[in-house]
């Protein structure tokens, strides 16, 4: 807030004006994550009972199944957007460069996909090509 | 990036210790350790430390700097208007908390009384923050009636009730205590309007004679000037005056929701 420019100190808090946004992604926020206790539960317990199995196959079965494989999908797709929301929140606290402000979104929301999606395509190929 | 150091020349260095007094009686004489700058010198700011005769200065930490002001170094400057909590002018960083000198008691602090400006706001000189910014922020909020229907030949009327609905708003005197407590107000203070603004805003939404709840609620929804809020609850805490902003922020959030379902 240094006195960079001869602008009035209201033009400075008016700035660009309002975005007419935000309201999406903080109830978004707020949506997965409730949405994510139960998928957490039901993706989690399941699944550390196949852990002392530790066996291929018995994994794939598991993910075969209708219900695993949606909830595992679910689980995934919805930490992908909670965690793409909330790192949102991070950098544009944190980061003021306009530069590395666009690119750490864009690196954000495209990192993410690409995780949540490559997540998504294995509970698939479990689920479908066995 | 946010800052997690100050500018070089921001940076505070050792000060002045001034002499203790006299004659004071034992365990009377206490330290205080404030922040100097002048912005007539090209000096770094520098805390210098004082000592007081208890038995010679009031309660309060307003009562200490005035007489630091009369009795020790004349230079020494920052604001004080009412000394009883209402007009907000010596809001100020004691003991690393935010508050009022005046109502605040030199015996709520063990060892030396610590005192800077409000934190992350430009100096003016020592104890004397620039609120420019901040009071534009809360302007840019609209605080007064907004009305279509023509003003009534006498009064806007509102019931008991409905006035209640302000309580917790009203007594907020500007002081600036929270907004400069919030880190959110800190790193994104230029584009977030802050906890005292936003309260305000509040206070006129919630306004059952107010007829423009639908504007101010388009001008707050923004990423920045509300959604910096993470419920951080140091305005809470820092406001002299026990309100409690940050709920009020939270109620604003809703409404943003409620006029979308």
């Amino acid at each position: 807030m240094s006195e960079r420019r001869m602008e009035t100190p209201m033009r400075r808090v008016f700035g660009l004006g309002s975005a007419s946004g935000g309201t999406e992604h903080w109830w978004g926020q707020r949506i997965t994550s409730v949405a994510l206790i139960p998928l957490s539960v039901l993706f989690v317990i399941p699944f550390i009972g196949l852990l002392g199995a530790a066996d291929l196959a018995a994994v794939k079965a598991h993910f075969s199944q209708p219900f695993h494989a949606v909830i595992a999908i679910l689980f995934i797709f919805t930490t992908a957007l909670h965690l793409q929301q909330g790192l949102q929140v991070v950098i544009e606290d944190y980061v003021h460069s306009k530069f590395w402000r666009m690119f750490l979104l864009l690196t954000n929301t495209l990192g993410v996909t690409f995780l949540g999606v490559l997540g998504v395509f294995a509970i698939a190929k479990m689920a479908f090509a066995g | 990036m946010v800052e997690f150091a100050l500018p070089k020349n921001s940076r505070v260095v050792a000060g002045k210790t001034w002499p203790k007094p006299k004659d004071a009686a034992k365990g009377r004489v206490k330290a205080f350790k404030i922040y100097r700058w002048d912005p007539d010198t090209s000096d770094n700011p520098r805390v210098d430390t004082y000592f007081i005769d208890l038995d010679q200065c009031g309660p309060m930490v307003l009562d200490a700097i005035i007489y630091i002001k009369n009795e020790i170094d004349p230079t020494l400057t920052f604001r004080r208007s009412c000394r009883e909590g209402i007009c907000g002018s010596c809001a100020m960083n004691i003991d690393g908390v935010n508050g009022l000198a005046c109502t605040t008691g030199i015996d709520e602090i063990r060892g030396a009384v610590r005192i800077y400006p409000l934190p992350h706001m430009p100096v003016v000189k020592d104890l004397v923050p620039d609120l420019t910014h901040f009071y534009a922020q809360h302007a840019s909020v609209k605080p007064w009636l907004e009305t279509k229907t023509p003003a009534p030949e006498k009064e806007w009327r509102q019931s008991a009730e409905d006035r209640k609905e302000l309580d917790g708003h009203y007594e907020c005197i500007l002081c600036a205590c929270c907004s400069t407590s919030c880190p959110s107000y800190w790193w994104n203070g230029d584009r977030y309007l802050g906890p005292a603004a936003l309260l305000q805003a509040h206070r006129w939404l919630v306004d059952s004679r107010d007829e423009a709840t639908g504007e101010r609620l388009d001008d707050l929804e923004d990423p920045f000037r509300l959604y910096r809020c993470h419920t951080i609850m140091n305005c809470a805490n820092a406001c002299p005056k026990g309100l409690n902003p940050a709920k009020a922020i939270a109620e604003i959030k809703k409404m943003m929701v409620e006029r979308k379902l």
